[in-house]
């Protein structure tokens, strides 16, 4: 099959997947079973794209002119490639993982959830495989759209207050900042299409070209660089297995992505360092890393934590970009690919945690991990990987960008990656000790489960994590896949 | 002194269209019963009539009528327009009145006032 | 029979009408109004395609030449504008046998036909016709069957509206006239293309600004440009649903024609523009309904009165588009009179389809309604996202050219203030959203069914040409810069 067509499949797969599960509303096995089908055939199609990649080729799919000088076009290349494969794989694994929560928390609404999941996972997967500004601008904003309903999903006043703050910060980024910047490049450059090395080279002066940046930066909201950052705690709100999709596979990987993709290819890594344009973006970051790494710390409620933590991580891509060296991008990609899976681990983690324990705070984790070996084991997986401990996948991003950075002279920038691992350790590892060390608190109230069982989550949540967990580690013994595609970005 | 008694004088076609244009508008303005702002809209465009139809009379010219004995003939086209504006005129009229006599029997008066009080406590 | 096109185009539906009330009874008049309407349609397309591939069609009534008779000129703007209205009309007319049906009591139907059909015949004149007093006639023609219309409403606040509309309709009416008397007077002759001509010998320019003041302000009264818009709000929210349906989507798309018409084929732009501050008046004008008309819209508790408003605020989009006078705005501005129309036309008919059940459109009413009528809240979203302007609608399209000739003119801060001014949409389309989709329902909603397959098709025919034309915009944006190209080209 010919890498269009491929592409082609991978959009409307999930598309048909959504449909299918719609028209199964009724029928719970066969809509959870549509869900998993159409997970797995995607992840083939992508895979099958992934080996045309990795061989070279750049399989493109023109789709159709709206107007003269917008088209929605598609174009594959090593970043966008990664991305997919990230989303698509993890989506089998949410989707295994979210069978169980939904089914063992009874809640409401599931068709529409698995439908909006599926959509979600469709504008992904467009968002990954865009051609040029307008598209991925396109798919970015419908993406926005899909994962509302998923946000609000309890229909608590809580939830319908959290979507409203993520859909205004979120839709009001992207109209008030991004689309001027997008037309803004579009009457600059002539164009919109992407070209490594970027189209703005020589295009704009310096100082016009660092707002034209910034404008990017705090536009892409989803990338929840500070100040724009305020819809991800709030969307915590959320059941589990959204917070998954939203902090490890779908919506802030669609923001890096996006920061990352404009760094390399609309203005181009050499123009942005030697003009010095984005000599500010840097700080902008390291601010961001800092700040919430020390916020995480003061979190009692650990998903609150885990956004935190997940607004500091997603700013270490960023800061690994505005190096504008080779070696810092290429420790920028494989953070995208480390943070999806650590931070996947340690959401599914919590899930099981509120699911099996009714736990939702830190200081009532002492010695859960004896009731619940495999999540908490999880859980001490990921955090480790999100110190960035060797021996698991977090590790990689940051030796790469501490060298990148170091190689350059960056002190700032390995400053700052040096001060947040500490912090990252300082909000994680007592977690780790809650659970494992202190004496295990009073049984709490079993709601239903067998007694006979060990007090763990059920047995999908349980696979799901372990599954990510084992991925952790196992990017860092065969970080082939996400480190090739990162050096065939920056060579190319 | 008498300049400004002949400009008056010689233009007070438009004087008068002015002056009946300003009336009408300020009746509908000012006004709060609703027939009464009616007769002011028929008076403002009353005035249009007299401001299409005063410069079709050619000084010097006579009636249209062909005749070879005449070379000069007022215009006859305003005349035919100001008919038609005329009837838009009589039928804007009467569908204004024809509101007014509904809206009177739904609320029980034609003072805009009173109308915009009883829906205020709908 | 063909080269009578343009003549029939006003007389089918002014025989229709009369038809339609001589027929009395509900059945044969909807049935005329149909036949009309569609009838009409086939006339307007067929006229579109003879003018793409022949160029302007100039009819000349009576064999009079256009000096001393009246001439119907249809060219590109004309042809668009005449497809617009007679489409619009076409695709209501199944929508309204059922409506008209719930609204108006039986022995007035007939009448309200004849009133459609007149008010149809006085839309396309006015865009058919190129004789200046013609256009007073059919405008009239138009104004007071709307008057009657909207009068017919079932709220007795419709009475009031219809008279408030009377008096300032009239009033706009009579300015129009006036100005085109001093036209007269000044050139001797009343066909727009020869007065457009003749204007340019006139010495004395004071009657001819007179003249350009008058017309100005009498068609701005129509188009309800802010602040000649307190007309419009209690007209489209208290009028019968057919009525502002087919209102909501033409009359002030036809009043833009005629300025427009005079604006760049009479007088010329540059005249215009040079002569007196008519540029930065519009501007000024525009922004100010943008947001004024915006805000006031989040604040109504009355969904109809709400869009209402955000008619207003839309129309000053499209006289921005006008304002900014060069090939890519007034292309957006075009462009935005045909996919304003779609927009309106697809959330009033939703809005009708609800009032069939539900008596008054107050947002608290409509709680919850997505679970009773998704088909119909569905084609609101749809609508709604339009009206935002999300990438893939029609919205986005006028946005994109009015951005990017903003930023051609330099005038960057009015891109900022375009943009800004969708949040303002997201607010008040996300309050109805989210009280159709995220509440229960309310005590009336409870009792909603969905709503007749009648009325759900020419709802989803135009909610979904506002996605079809957001990704294929060739027609609608090709068609609407070739209007633009024309007129910018025109002499005068």
């Amino acid at each position: 099959m010919s890498g269009a067509e491929l592409i082609a499949i991978a959009l409307v797969l999930p598309v048909a997947t959504a449909v299918l599960v719609a028209l199964f509303g009724r029928r719970p096995n066969s809509r959870e079973g549509a869900t998993l089908l159409g997970a797995v055939a995607l992840f083939a199609t992508v895979l099958a794209l992934l080996t045309q990649v990795l061989g070279g080729a750049a399989p493109a799919l023109p789709l159709i002119e709206i107007v003269p000088g917008l088209t929605i076009a598609f174009a594959i290349e090593p970043l966008g490639m990664l991305f997919a494969v990230i989303a698509s794989g993890l989506w089998i694994v949410n989707s295994l993982y979210s069978i169980g929560y939904m089914r063992a928390n009874g809640e409401q609404r599931q068709t529409v959830f698995y439908v909006c999941f599926a959509l979600a996972i469709a504008a992904t997967m467009g968002i990954a495989f865009s051609g040029n500004l307008f598209t991925l601008f396109l798919f970015y904003e419908v993406l926005t759209l899909v994962t509302y309903p998923l946000v609000t999903h309890s229909r608590t006043a809580e939830a319908k207050a959290a979507g409203r703050l993520y859909l205004l910060l979120l839709l009001g980024a992207s109209t008030l900042l991004l689309l001027p910047a997008v037309a803004w490049t579009g009457i600059a450059a002539g164009t919109l299409d992407f070209a490594n090395g970027g189209i703005l080279a020589g295009k704009l002066a310096p100082a016009a070209m660092g707002l034209l940046l910034a404008l990017f930066i705090f536009g892409i909201a989803k990338a929840a660089v500070m100040p724009m950052h305020f819809w991800l705690p709030a969307a915590m709100v959320a059941p589990t297995p959204v917070s998954a999709l939203l902090h490890a596979v779908a919506v802030v990987k669609a923001g890096v992505f996006f920061i990352v993709k404009v760094v390399v290819f609309v203005f181009g890594i050499d123009t942005l360092r030697e003009t010095g344009a984005g000599d500010w973006l840097v700080y902008v970051a390291g601010f961001t890393v800092i700040t919430a790494s020390l916020v995480a710390l003061r979190q009692d409620h650990l998903k609150r934590r885990l956004a935190y933590s997940t607004i500091s991580q997603l700013s270490y891509v960023v800061l690994g970009a505005s190096l504008f060296t080779p070696l810092a991008i290429v420790g920028a990609v494989m953070h995208i690919a480390a943070h999806a899976v650590s931070k996947i681990t340690l959401f599914f983690a919590a899930g099981s945690l509120h699911t099996a324990a009714h736990i939702d705070h830190v200081s009532e984790m002492d010695g859960i991990g004896y009731r619940m070996p495999w999540t908490m084991g999880a859980f001490a997986v990921g955090a480790l990987s999100m110190i960035g401990v060797p021996l698991t996948a977090g590790f990689l991003g940051k030796w790469f960008m501490l060298v990148g950075a170091g190689g350059h002279a960056q002190w700032f920038a390995v400053g700052v990656i040096v001060l947040s691992t500490m912090l990252n350790a300082g909000y994680f590892l007592p977690v780790i000790y809650r659970a494992f060390r202190r004496p295990a608190k009073a049984e709490a109230d079993g709601h239903g489960h067998d007694e006979a069982h060990s007090g763990e989550a059920p047995w999908p949540m349980v696979v799901a994590l372990v599954t990510t967990a084992i991925l952790t580690v196992g990017l860092f013994f065969f970080p082939g896949v996400p480190l090739t595609l990162a050096q065939m970005l920056t060579a190319g | 002194m008498i300049d400004v008694f002949s400009e008056l004088a010689s233009h007070y076609n438009q004087y008068i269209t002015v002056f009946l244009m300003v009336a009408g508008l300020y009746i509908v303005i000012a006004r709060g019963n609703m027939v009464k702002k009616l007769v002011g809209l028929s008076l403002f465009q009353t005035s249009v009539y007299l401001l299409y139809i005063s410069p079709a009379k050619i000084v010097g010219g006579t009636a249209p009528i062909v005749d070879p004995r005449f070379a000069v003939y007022s215009n006859p086209l305003p005349h035919v327009l100001i008919l038609t504006a005329i009837v838009v005129g009589i039928a804007t009229l009467a569908l204004g009145l024809a509101l007014v006599v509904r809206i009177n029997e739904a609320y029980g008066s034609i003072e805009e006032d009173e109308i915009f009080e009883r829906d205020q406590d709908h | 029979m063909l080269q009578h096109l343009p003549v029939l185009q006003v007389m089918v539906p002014l025989f229709g009408a009369l038809v339609a009330a001589l027929s009395r009874r509900p059945g044969p008049s909807w049935l005329v109004m149909t036949a009309a309407s569609w009838i009409a349609l086939a006339i307007s397309v067929t006229l579109m395609h003879q003018v793409l591939t022949g160029g302007v069609i100039s009819y000349h009534i009576g064999g009079w030449d256009p000096s001393l008779g009246i001439e119907y000129r249809v060219d590109v703007f004309s042809a668009l504008i005449l497809v617009l209205v007679s489409g619009i009309a076409a695709v209501s007319a199944p929508f309204a046998h059922r409506s008209v049906a719930s609204e108006i009591p039986e022995d007035r139907i007939a009448w309200f036909y004849t009133m459609y059909l007149l008010a149809l015949t006085g839309l396309l004149g006015i865009a058919i016709t190129g004789d200046a007093f013609n256009a007073f006639v059919f405008l009239e023609v138009s104004s007071l069957s709307s008057y009657a219309l909207i009068a017919l409403g079932r709220d007795r606040r419709a009475l009031v509206a219809a008279y408030q509309y009377l008096i300032l309709g009239t009033i706009g009416a009579t300015f129009y006239v006036i100005g085109v008397g001093f036209l007269y007077v000044t050139t001797g002759t009343l066909n727009l293309g020869l007065i457009g001509e003749r204007l340019a010998a006139v010495e004395s320019t004071r009657p001819v600004l007179t003249a350009l003041a008058f017309i100005t302000v009498g068609i701005s009264l129509k188009l309800a440009l802010f602040p000649l818009h307190v007309w419009l709000p209690n007209a489209y929210a208290y009028a019968p649903s057919t009525a502002t349906v087919f209102l909501a989507a033409t009359a002030t798309k036809v009043a833009i024609y005629l300025f427009v018409r005079y604006l760049f084929t009479v007088f010329g732009d540059r005249f215009v523009f040079a002569e007196l501050p008519i540029q930065q008046v519009l501007i000024v004008l525009s922004v100010a309904a943008i947001f004024g008309a915006g805000a006031v819209a989040i604040f109504q508790s009355d969904v109809k009165r709400m869009f209402a408003y955000s008619s207003v605020a839309q129309i000053g989009y499209i006289t921005l588009g006008i304002a900014i006078a060069t090939q890519t705005g007034l292309t957006g501005g075009i462009v935005h009179v045909i996919n304003h129309g779609l927009i309106k036309g697809a959330l009033f008919m939703a809005l009708g389809a609800v009032a069939l059940q539900v008596r008054h459109c107050h947002i608290e009413e409509l709680a919850g309604l997505g679970q009773k009528m998704p088909l119909t809240m569905s084609a609101l979203v749809v609508a709604g996202l339009g009206l935002i302007g999300v990438p893939g609608t029609v919205g986005f399209i006028s946005k994109w050219y009015l951005i990017v000739a903003s930023f051609e003119v330099g005038w960057w801060w009015l891109a900022v203030l375009i943009v800004a001014s969708s949040l303002l949409t997201v607010v008040y389309v996300g309050r109805v959203v989210e009280a159709v989709w995220f509440r229960e329902p309310s005590e009336v909603a409870r009792g909603a069914r969905e709503a007749p397959l009648s009325m759900l098709i020419p709802m989803w025919l135009l909610a979904g040409a506002t996605v079809f034309f957001g990704i294929d915009a060739n027609l609608t944006a090709g068609i609407a810069a070739k209007a633009a190209a024309a007129l910018l080209g025109s002499p005068g």
